[in-house]
This record gives C-alpha cells, sequence and structure tokens, in this order.
C-alpha cells in the first residue's frame, strides 16, 4: 500500500494516468454531448473545422468527431481484449515454467523462444491477409494476442523461476503446500504488479499493432479504427490535400494512448523494482 | 573436436537452432496464407478471364495451376482432371516442394506482375529497403546509446531534457512520426520531397543526378526512422547505466580511488552488452516499423512490395517478402548472439570456454 501510495506521488505516474483517463473521458463521454453519426454525410468531402462540426469532415463527408469516437473504443477494445489474452497466455505459461521445469517447461522456452524471433508483424500480415471476408474487429485483436504473447511468457518466466528459490515457497512446499496452492498464494502475489506492467504494455503494444495492420490496409471490415481512419485519410490523399484535421487528431489520439501507457508502466517499474528506486 | 572448441561449438548449436526456427518460419509463412480458400488462380482468372473464350481461357488457366504446382499434371505436364476438374495437389505435397524452393531461394512467380519472378521483384525493392534501414538502424543505436549513457551519469538538466523526449520519441508509433514528417517538412515547409525514393525524372543508375536525387529524398524517411532508433535506445542504455554506476563493483572501485574515466569505462562496457542485444531487437522491430514507414513515403523498397501485393491479393510476392524478412531477422539475432558469447564474459564461463 505503501508503494501504490508512493507511486501517486509520482508526476510521470500521474501525467500518464491524466493522459489515459482523457482519452477514455473522449471515448465514453463525448458522445453525451456531441452527436455520434459515422453513417450519414454531414458535409462535402475535407471541409475544415468549424464551430458545428469541430474537426472538420473526412473523404466522405463524414463528421471526424465521430469518427474518432467511434475509431478510439474500437482501438481501446482491442487494446483491452489483446492486452488480456497475451497477458493471460504469457503469466499461464510463464508461472507454470518457471515454478514447474521440466520437459514441459523446456518445449515451451524452446517455442518462446522460436516465435519471439519471428517478427509479430509479419505474422499478423500473414494471417490477414488470408482471411480476406472474416477478419473482424474481435478476431483481429484474439490474433494479436496470441502473437505478442511470447515476451510477457519470458519475462514472468524469469520472474517466477527467481520466487521459486525463495525461502518462503521452500517452506510452503515443505509444509506439503499442492502446487496449485503454492502458485495460487505464494507466487502469483509476488508476481502481481509485474503482470499488471506487463499487461499494460502487452495494451500499448496491440493498439499499435491493430493500427500497423490496419495502416497496410488490412483492418477490420466490421469496424472503424484509429489505423483505418489513417489508413483511408492517406489513401484519399489527405496529406498531399493539406487536410491536416483528417489525420492529426487520430495519430494524436495513438500516440497519447501509446505514451501514456508508456509512461505509466515506466513510473510503476520505478516504483515496484527496487534496484531501479533511487 | 567439438569439446576442444567450446566457441565453434556454441556457434554450430545456435546455427542448427536458428535453422530450426527458419524451418518453422518457412512453415508458418506456407501455411497461414492458405487458411482460406482464396486459390490465387481463380484471382488472376477473374481479373484476365472476362475478353478470353472458354478454350483459351480453360488453356491459361492450366498454365497458371501448373505454374503455381497447384495440381496433379501428367507425363506430358498436362494439367489431369477428372469431370473437368483439375485434380488438386495434396497441400503436403505442395509443401514439400515450396520447401525445397525456399531452400534453393526460388520464390516463385507473382500473380499481380505475371510472369515476373518473386525473386526479381524482391531484388529490384531490397537495397532500397537495405540503404534505408541499416545505416539509420546502426547510426541511431550507436548515437542514442551515447546520449542515454551521457543522461545517465550527468543526470541533472541534461538527463530531465533529454528523458521525456526520448520517451516520447520512443512511444510515438513509426507510422506518425512518417506521417508528420511528410506534412510537415514535405507539404506544408516543402523543405524536402514528400514522398518517392528519387526524382520521377530519373532511372535508378550510378550517376550523380540520379544519387543527389536519391540522397535529396532519403532525408525524410531516415529521420523518421532515426528519431525513433534514438528515443528507444537512449532510455534503454540510460536505465542500464544508472542501473550498472549503482552496483557494489563501482561502489568499491570509486572507494578504491580508480579514476573516473577508467570507471566509467568499466560502467559503460557492461551495460552495453544488453543494449547489444538490444541491436538485434531493434533490427527486428524496424523492419516491421519500417514497413509501415516505407509505405507512408511511398519509398520504393520492401514495405512498398508488400503493400501492393496485399492490395491485389499477390500471395506469392506476399509470402516472399515476409520470407525474406524473417530471414533477416533471424540472421541479426544470430550473429548478436555469437557476439554475446565472445564479448560476455559470464557467458563465455556457461559455455566452459576459455577464461
Amino acid at each position: 500500500m505503501e508503494l501504490v501510495k508512493g507511486l501517486f506521488k509520482l508526476p510521470a505516474f500521474l501525467i500518464g494516468l491524466v493522459l489515459f483517463v482523457g482519452t477514455l473521458l473522449f471515448a465514453f463521454v463525448a458522445p453525451w454531448f456531441f452527436t455520434i453519426d459515422t453513417v450519414n454525410r454531414v458535409g462535402g468531402a475535407y471541409m475544415p473545422p468549424s464551430g458545428e462540426h469541430w474537426l472538420g469532415t473526412d473523404h466522405m463527408g463524414i463528421d471526424m468527431v465521430s469518427m474518432l469516437v467511434k475509431g478510439l473504443r474500437a482501438s481501446l477494445y482491442v487494446g483491452f481484449l489483446a492486452g488480456t489474452v497475451a497477458t493471460v497466455v504469457g503469466t499461464l505459461i510463464g508461472v507454470y515454467g518457471g515454478y514447474k521445469g521440466g520437459l514441459l517447461d523446456d518445449i515451451l522456452t524452446v517455442a518462446t523462444n522460436l516465435f519471439l524471433v519471428i517478427p509479430t508483424l509479419i505474422v499478423l500480415i500473414l494471417l490477414s491477409s488470408s482471411m480476406d471476408e472474416g477478419r473482424s474487429l474481435t478476431l483481429i485483436s484474439l490474433i494479436i494476442g496470441c502473437t505478442t504473447w511470447t515476451w510477457s511468457a519470458r519475462a514472468v518466466r524469469a520472474q517466477s523461476s527467481s520466487l521459486r528459490a525463495r525461502d518462503h515457497v521452500a517452506l510452503a512446499r515443505i509444509n506439503g503446500f499442492s502446487t496449485l496452492e503454492i502458485v495460487l498464494l505464494h507466487i502469483l502475489p509476488y508476481l502481481l504488479s509485474y503482470i499488471f506492467m506487463v499487461f499494460i504494455l502487452q495494451t500499448a503494444t496491440a493498439i499499435l499493432s491493430e493500427a500497423s495492420i490496419s495502416m497496410l490496409g488490412l483492418g477490420p471490415y466490421d469496424s472503424i479504427s484509429l489505423g483505418k481512419i489513417l489508413n483511408e485519410a492517406i489513401r484519399n490523399e489527405a496529406l498531399t490535400g493539406g487536410a491536416w484535421w483528417a489525420f492529426m487528431p487520430a495519430m494524436g489520439l495513438v500516440t497519447v494512448i501509446a505514451f501514456s501507457l508508456y509512461v505509466i508502466n515506466t513510473a510503476m517499474e520505478g516504483v515496484f523494482n527496487p534496484r531501479l528506486r533511487k | 573436436m567439438l569439446r576442444r572448441h567450446p566457441t565453434l561449438k556454441h556457434v554450430l548449436g545456435r546455427a542448427g537452432w536458428y535453422f530450426i526456427t527458419f524451418l518453422v518460419a518457412v512453415t508458418i509463412n506456407f501455411f497461414l496464407p492458405r487458411l482460406g480458400d482464396a486459390n490465387p488462380v481463380d484471382a488472376i482468372m477473374a481479373r484476365a478471364g472476362g475478353n478470353l473464350d472458354a478454350s483459351s481461357a480453360r488453356e491459361k488457366e492450366d498454365a497458371y495451376l501448373r505454374e503455381f504446382g497447384l495440381v496433379e499434371t501428367d507425363d506430358q505436364g498436362k494439367v489431369i482432371r477428372e469431370n473437368g476438374i483439375p485434380v488438386k495437389t495434396p497441400l503436403v505435397t505442395q509443401f514439400v516442394s515450396y520447401l525445397g524452393m525456399s531452400l534453393t531461394g526460388d520464390l516463385g512467380t507473382s500473380i499481380l506482375q505475371y510472369p515476373k519472378p518473386v525473386g526479381e521483384i524482391i531484388s529490384n525493392a531490397l537495397p532500397w529497403t537495405l540503404t534505408l534501414q541499416l545505416p539509420t538502424i546502426v547510426l541511431g543505436w550507436l548515437i542514442g546509446n551515447l546520449l542515454g549513457a551521457l543522461a545517465a551519469y550527468k543526470r541533472g538538466v541534461f538527463d530531465r531534457a533529454l528523458y521525456p523526449l526520448a520517451l516520447l520519441a520512443s512511444a510515438i508509433p513509426a507510422f506518425c512520426v512518417g506521417i508528420l514528417m511528410v506534412y510537415v517538412f514535405g507539404i506544408k515547409l516543402e523543405w524536402f520531397p514528400a514522398v518517392g525514393g528519387y526524382d520521377p525524372g530519373q532511372v535508378p543508375e550510378v550517376s550523380w543526378a540520379f544519387l543527389s536525387s536519391a540522397a535529396y529524398y532519403y532525408v525524410l524517411p531516415f529521420l523518421s526512422i532515426f528519431l525513433i532508433v534514438v528515443g528507444g535506445q537512449a532510455i534503454g542504455m540510460r536505465s542500464m547505466c544508472i542501473y550498472e554506476l549503482g552496483t557494489d563493483y563501482i561502489k568499491y572501485a570509486k572507494l578504491l580511488g580508480i579514476r573516473e574515466n577508467k570507471i566509467l569505462l568499466y560502467t559503460f562496457r557492461n551495460a552495453m552488452l544488453p543494449q547489444l542485444t538490444g541491436l538485434a531487437l531493434a533490427l527486428g522491430a524496424m523492419v516491421g516499423g519500417a514497413l509501415i514507414t516505407e509505405m507512408i513515403f511511398s519509398y520504393p523498397g520492401l514495405g512498398m512490395a508488400i503493400l501492393t501485393a496485399i492490395q491485389g491479393n499477390d500471395y506469392p510476392v506476399i509470402t516472399g517478402c515476409t520470407l525474406l524478412v524473417t530471414v533477416t531477422v533471424l540472421l541479426a539475432n544470430f550473429v548478436v548472439d555469437i557476439l554475446v558469447g565472445l564479448l560476455d564474459p559470464r557467458i563465455r564461463v556457461a559455455q566452459g570456454g576459455s577464461k
């Protein structure tokens, strides 16, 4: 608890938190004040910002604020879903491997290291390009989650295998606790802050991954996302036409989410990792 | 023999491991695009078939099917048909021939630019990607590490100014930096050309006019990759150095009265090792990031080749490019693995090698 209190005294952590909560507010509270309509045209193509449409319109004449709110929600959804999948898979494999060891651990470690060197974006491109019709937002999130768990598995495995050698774990073993009990009561609690940091990073990675493949034109068919807004803007010459409102806000949002999550993670690392505390 | 040459043993061991990884990558490369039931020949036929009569359309289809090894052929090389439907080659057989082709460097034929071999498309794009990425990443890595070490050592104002900037630079997605560069310096200020690899009036050749135009077009994509690498590396090096400066051996060295410069040398040498691994990871990550940077700048490298291929469902080119990218990343990792093994005394000892 002391540590958590210390966290809230860090300016970096507070800045990150404020930025992130800000994006959340924009995604979920802004619709109370703006009419969100991504279907009907409200004007001509690339109309500059005005009192009525604060961020102008896109190439189809659709209100940009509405597009951004929908896109941001989709990106947060991808981040949350893919981040959860990657963290859960990574933690399960990492904790099991680190605590249990043995043949299965060896196999899992080899598999982890293997997929760690094969570039994730490449796997994403291959998978997404093979699925022409069924590329829904949820499917994309699951794919991202299933391709990015590797480094969290490696990180968690290292942590849990060092915990395994601690006295309190040895004591628990001598006292006849079952493996499940030891993992749940004596290993996971120590890893909690670490796993939370992994989750934050995985979420940021997932949001960036989705934006990347959407930029390549492999985005979801059933949803607007920040990456898709950027892809559409570039394809429809917003850049050369100087229509900054068609891409700058979307870019800003992606950057703010990624930046705030990184800052939160770095601040937490400074607090929870005593070696860096100084 | 191997027992007496632990380094050789280590190199061979790693080489074997990376070869297995390569095989897995090839397998992924083959099976993932074939998960869906899109048939490349249908795609070509849909594009070309409109203005052909039935018999020449079939002739053409047979030629394509043979070319891509999708169907069984008889001794004369004619496509075997049952009830007018070509007999498909089993996926496993296709995979075996694909594996053989990959190992000999044959990447097949492009669909979109038929009958251009994929190898040719790649060898046209590769020099652009390499000249864009290698110097940028290596230079960014060097300067980033230097800045990070300085920030860790000096702390104070320098650190407080550099750290947030570096954090921002490393957190901004690669494509955002690229778009920003194009918009601000290419279109608004018109300092540098916004898109392309060289002046449209030029032809790629070794001449002063072409090279200078290519250098002019190089600036913006270079900067957008460079900034991100510098930021990421500076942050990594900074925290490594802070950690090393706080270790007992450095405190002891200070107590012994060893000169500051010498202590710094020790610190940096030890902080450098993980950063070397970081170089390999940066190469791996940047290949993906730079693909999108290339796309934004319409830079004629692999990124554009992949983008064109994705838009045209040109599977042989997509898989050819992805395979090449994977192999490059694997090679980079392999080289770094070997280097770290040679440089890090702890790993050297773990290999049972010379002390």
